[in-house]
C-alpha cells in the first residue's frame, strides 16, 4: 500500500486563456477608429484653416448669436410654463368645453411642426396688418424676434401642459384622500402634497423639453433672427468656410450636454430622499 | 430593363393619381374647393400642395427603415460586452441627439456636396455638384431618428428577461435565430409606443427639409403664400395637412399596437 509522503507544493494558477479576437472587438476597434479619424480630421481642418482675421470678425457675432438663442429659449420656456398652467387645468377640468378647448390647443401645437407654426405667425399674421394696427399690436408682430418668441411660447406651453397634467395625474389617489382625511383644504393639499410629488415626476420631462427647445430654436434663423444658427448661416454665406458649421455644432453640443449634466445632478440631488 | 421600370413607374403614377386623397377623382380639393385658390389644375394651388403632401409622406416613409435599421444596430452595440463598441455607439447617440436637426441637415447637405465635389475633382471632373435634397434629408433625418430609436430599443431590450435568451440557447437555437424568433417579436411589442412617438417627431422634422429646397408641404404652401399674398390661409392649410398626417399615423399605430398585443387580448 502506498501513501503520500510529501504534499504537492502550491502551484501558480494556470495562465489566463488568451481572449479570442471576436467580431465584436473588430467592429468596436473599427467604429472607434472611424470616430477618432473624424475627430482628428475635423481638428486638422480647423487648425489648417485657422484664420485669425475670420476669428476676430465672426467670433463676437457667434457669441451674440449664442446669447440670442439662450435668451429666446429662457424667455419662451418661462412664459410657456405660465401659460401651461391654465391649459393643464383645462385639460383636467370636468367642464366639457374647457377640456375640449385645451385638448384642441394641445393637439394642434403638438401635431404640427414648430417651423410651420412659426411661418403661420410670422408670415401669416402679416396679412392681418390693418386689423393688428387697429388693435395696436402691430409693433409686436412686426419684429421677427417677437414672432419667434410668441410661436415658441405657444408651442412649449402645449408640451409643458401635457407634462404637468401627466405628472399631476401620476400622484396616487390615496395621497389626495389622505390629505382630505387629515382635514387639509383642497388648495393646501394641492400646493403642499400633490404638487411637490408631481414636480419630481415632471423634472426629467421638463429637462427634455428645454433641450428640445434649444435644438428647435435653430429654426428662427430662417425668419431672419440672428441666433447662433443665423450667425452661422451668415458667416457661411460670406466665407463658404465649412468650419463655421463645425463651430456651431460644437457650441450646440456643449450647451445640450452641459444642460443634461446639470439636470442629472439636480435630479440626483432632489430625489436623494427617495433613494434606498 | 429601363422600359420595364418606366412602365412600372407609369402604372404607379396612374394608381397614385386615382387614389390621391387631395386632387384625385375623389379628392378633397377637387370636390370642396373648385374655383378657389385650392382648386386643382392650373387655376389653383391644389395640385402643387397635393404633390408636396406626397413628397412629405414619402420622405418620412423612406427615412423610417434607414433609421430603424441603424438604430437597431446601435442599440445592439450599446449593450455589447466589448467596451469599445459601447463607447462608439454612445458617442453616436450623444452627437446626433445633441445637434439641432436643422444643423444636422445643413452639415449633411453641404458636407456631402463638398465631399462629392472633392471626390469627383480627384477623378478629374470639375463642375458644380448638386446633392439631391430628398437624399440629404433622408440621411440627416435617418441619422437623428436612429439616435433616438436606439435609446427606445435599448430600454425595450432591457425589459426582456435574460431567461428568454437562455431558453433560446437551451432549445439549441443559434444566436441569430434566437434574436429573430424569440427576442424580436417581444421587442416590437414593447418598443412600439416609443417608436410611435419617434415617428410623429420624424413626420414633423420632415418640414425642415423644405429649407434646403425639397418641394414638400411647407415649401409648396410657402410658394403659394408668396405668390398669392395670402400667407395665413396657406400656412394654415400646411398645418392642417400635417395634422391629417399625424391623425392617420396615430390610427395606424393604435391598430398596430392592438395587432401586436393580440395574444394578450381577452384576459
Amino acid at each position: 500500500m502506498s501513501f503520500v509522503e510529501t504534499m504537492i507544493p502550491p502551484q501558480a494558477p494556470p495562465p489566463a486563456p488568451p481572449k479570442p479576437y471576436t467580431l465584436a472587438r473588430f467592429v468596436g476597434s473599427v467604429t472607434l477608429g472611424i470616430w477618432l479619424a473624424l475627430g482628428v480630421g475635423i481638428f486638422l481642418t480647423v487648425v489648417n484653416g485657422w484664420d485669425p482675421a475670420k476669428f476676430t470678425k465672426y467670433g463676437p457675432s457667434f457669441l451674440s448669436g449664442l446669447g440670442v438663442t439662450l435668451m429666446l429659449v429662457a424667455c419662451s420656456v418661462v412664459l410657456g410654463a405660465i401659460l401651461s398652467l391654465p391649459v393643464a387645468l383645462g385639460r383636467m377640468s370636468k367642464n366639457k368645453i374647457w377640456s375640449w378647448l385645451a385638448y384642441a390647443y394641445v393637439y394642434f401645437f403638438r401635431g404640427t411642426p414648430l417651423i410651420a407654426q412659426l411661418f403661420l405667425i410670422y408670415y401669416g399674421l402679416g396679412s392681418f396688418r390693418p386689423q393688428l394696427e387697429s388693435v395696436g399690436l402691430w409693433w409686436f408682430f412686426r419684429e421677427a424676434w417677437n414672432c419667434a418668441l410668441f410661436a415658441f411660447t405657444l408651442n412649449t406651453a402645449a408640451y409643458q401642459a401635457e407634462i404637468l397634467r401627466g405628472s399631476i395625474e401620476s400622484v396616487p389617489r390615496g395621497q389626495r384622500e389622505g390629505a382630505a382625511a387629515l382635514g387639509l383644504s383642497e388648495r393646501i393639499a394641492f400646493y403642499k402634497i400633490i404638487l411637490p410629488q408631481a414636480m419630481i415626476v415632471a423634472l426629467r420631462p421638463y429637462g427634455n423639453e428645454i433641450i428640445l427647445m434649444i435644438k428647435g430654436s435653430a429654426i428662427v434663423a430662417i425668419v431672419t433672427v440672428f441666433d447662433l444658427m443665423g450667425e452661422t448661416r451668415r458667416a457661411f454665406s460670406r466665407t463658404f468656410d465649412y468650419q463655421m458649421y463645425v463651430w456651431a455644432a460644437i457650441l450646440y453640443l456643449l450647451m445640450v450636454e452641459l444642460l443634461r449634466n446639470i439636470w442629472a445632478w439636480l435630479e440626483n440631488r432632489l430625489t436623494r430622499h427617495l433613494k434606498r | 430593363m429601363s422600359g420595364l421600370f418606366a412602365g412600372f413607374y407609369s402604372i404607379l403614377a396612374w394608381v397614385g393619381s386615382i387614389v390621391d386623397p387631395l386632387c384625385g377623382p375623389v379628392g378633397v380639393f377637387r370636390w370642396l374647393a373648385p374655383g378657389t385658390l385650392l382648386a386643382c389644375g392650373d387655376a389653383g394651388w391644389g395640385d402643387e400642395i397635393a404633390y408636396g403632401f406626397v413628397v412629405t409622406a414619402s420622405l418620412a416613409i423612406a427615412t423610417l427603415p434607414v433609421g430603424l435599421l441603424i438604430g437597431f444596430f446601435v442599440a445592439l452595440g450599446k449593450q455589447s460586452e466589448e467596451r469599445t463598441v459601447r463607447l462608439a455607439s454612445n458617442i453616436y447617440t450623444t452627437i446626433f441627439r445633441g445637434l439641432p436637426e436643422l444643423l444636422t441637415l445643413f452639415i449633411v447637405y453641404y458636407g456631402l456636396q463638398i465631399l462629392v465635389q472633392q471626390l469627383l475633382a480627384s477623378f478629374g471632373y470639375e463642375g458644380p455638384v448638386e446633392i439631391n435634397a430628398f437624399f440629404a434629408g433622408m440621411i440627416a433625418l435617418g441619422v437623428v431618428f436612429s439616435a433616438y430609436c436606439s435609446e427606445v430599443l435599448l430600454s425595450a431590450f432591457k425589459a426582456i428577461p435574460h431567461g428568454q435568451y437562455e431558453a433560446g440557447a437551451a432549445l439549441g437555437l443559434h444566436r441569430s435565430r434566437t434574436m429573430r424568433l424569440i427576442i424580436l417579436p417581444q421587442l416590437v411589442r414593447i418598443a412600439l409606443p416609443g417608436l410611435g412617438n419617434l415617428w410623429m417627431a420624424l413626420l414633423k422634422d420632415t418640414a425642415l427639409v423644405s429649407v434646403v429646397g425639397l418641394p414638400d408641404i411647407l415649401r409648396q404652401t410657402g410658394i403659394a403664400a408668396r405668390v398669392t399674398k395670402q400667407a395665413f390661409e396657406f400656412f394654415g392649410m400646411a398645418c392642417i395637412l400635417f395634422l391629417v398626417l399625424a391623425m392617420v399615423s396615430s390610427i395606424i399605430f393604435s391598430n398596430l399596437e392592438r395587432w401586436t398585443k393580440r395574444a394578450e387580448m381577452g384576459r
